[in-house]
């Protein structure tokens, strides 16, 4: 995820501070990984030298000074293509399983074991996070189905790999 | 896997259908208020393996143990009164009665265990509830959507308080979202119920929803690895 992208999107409703900042980045996205103050802080002094954002105020308190930052139409202009530029597909050809899988062939170990040790701890994850939707609001569901929906991904592969694994020992080995 | 505490147990079940085996040596336990999903490729066994476990299916050799009685030698009279009383059904498809409506539908396995009609509907109206399809109460099978039907064969397997209820494939003729809801309303009420649940599935997403799973490879029960 582009940090910088996504608090320069929510700066795009209007001034905050770097807490605020950090705040609204949790509540929408940190669910599991909260961003740490140190990195609100790093990004906006990037930001600010690239012209993205603004100091729109400074607060003195009996803290540090607190300042209030203010995308710059170069910052929406910035958001606005990172919206629209397609994310570039996970193309998943470095598969550490099927590294595995052909290792055990080739040392003639148990892939079959390797690949139902794998489908549980799998499906161990999938219960976590079907559970998790149960209990959660709708942006969990949301976050929780996406990964569903790859782990469900690795399972279908990891099934026809399965089933396939006679032939793909003679490949091996041929 | 030990059958200590299980309600429903199969120990060494074999069955052929002409030469082709479809069980070969498969065990399988499940204990009260558990669900497992039975999981494995098409051809693998699973289904007939709860056709065994439920009683519909004889096998050729092995033991199915339900509540401490022995259902393989059990007369088929005696079978198929204790599935009535004591299991429910859900299917992936064609399970309910086309003539009746769906509030029949459900009431229909309690008229059959001997309830009077009007308590029979009033608890069957309770179910039509908990599955959120308390409107189609008035109407048949076929003026229904396929995610309506699903909930009220559910609610029909459910509204008998089973002990063991039998799920195979019952989202399989579903969209996402219907079939989601479907295993949420399903694995609740059936964990209120206290009822334990043999869940069918080809589908990671609905196996997510038990509590352990078994894969049937080549006619025998795969445990996971202790320890994982």
């Amino acid at each position: 995820m582009s940090i910088g992208h996504t608090l320069l999107g929510l700066l795009e409703s209007g001034p905050r501070h770097g807490y605020d900042l950090k705040r609204a980045f949790d509540e929408h996205f940190g669910q599991d990984r909260p961003l740490h103050y140190g990195q609100v802080y790093s990004t906006m002094s990037r930001l600010l030298k690239n012209g993205l954002v603004e100091v729109d105020g400074i607060e003195a308190g009996a803290g540090p000074e607190r300042k209030r930052y203010a995308i710059t139409d170069a910052g929406v202009t910035d958001v606005a293509q990172w919206l629209h530029r397609p994310e570039k597909p996970e193309p998943y050809l470095q598969s550490t399983l099927y590294t595995k899988v052909v290792l055990a062939l080739l040392t003639g170990r148990d892939a079959a074991e390797l690949l139902d040790t794998q489908r549980t701890e799998h499906l161990r994850l999938m219960r976590g996070l079907t559970e998790r939707k149960r209990k959660g609001d709708l942006a969990d569901q949301l976050i929780c189905d996406h990964a569903l929906f790859h782990l469900e991904a690795d399972l279908r592969w990891l099934e026809l790999t399965a089933a396939r694994l006679d032939k793909l020992a003679q490949a091996v080995n041929a | 896997m030990t059958p200590e505490g299980s309600i429903l147990s199969g120990e060494g079940l074999h069955k052929h259908y002409g030469r082709t085996p479809a069980l070969d040596g498969a065990d399988f336990s499940i204990h009260p208020g558990e669900v497992v999903a039975v999981l494995g490729p098409s051809g693998s066994g699973k289904s007939t393996l709860l056709h065994c476990l439920a009683g519909i299916v004889r096998p050729d050799s092995g033991s199915v143990r339900y509540d401490g009685r022995e259902l393989t030698t059990l007369p088929d009279a005696e079978r198929s009164a204790l599935r009535r009383r004591d299991f429910g059904f859900v299917f992936q498809f064609g399970q309910l009665v086309p003539e009746l409506t769906c509030l029949e539908n459900v009431a229909l396995p309690l008229r059959l265990n001997g309830a009077k009609r009007k308590a029979a509907e009033a608890t069957a109206r309770e179910w039509l509830a908990r599955l959120e399809v308390d409107d189609v109460h008035g109407k048949r099978p076929g003026e229904i959507s396929g995610g309506q039907g699903q909930r009220v064969a559910v609610a029909r397997a459910l509204a008998g308080h089973p002990r063991v209820l039998f799920a195979d494939e019952p989202t399989g003729a579903l969209d996402s979202l219907n079939g989601e809801r479907v295993m949420t309303l399903l694995a609740d009420a059936a964990r209120d119920t206290h009822a334990a649940v043999v869940l069918v599935t080809h589908e990671s997403r609905v196996a997510a929803y038990s509590d352990r799973e078994v894969t049937v490879r080549d006619g025998r029960v795969k445990e996971p690895l202790a320890g994982l």
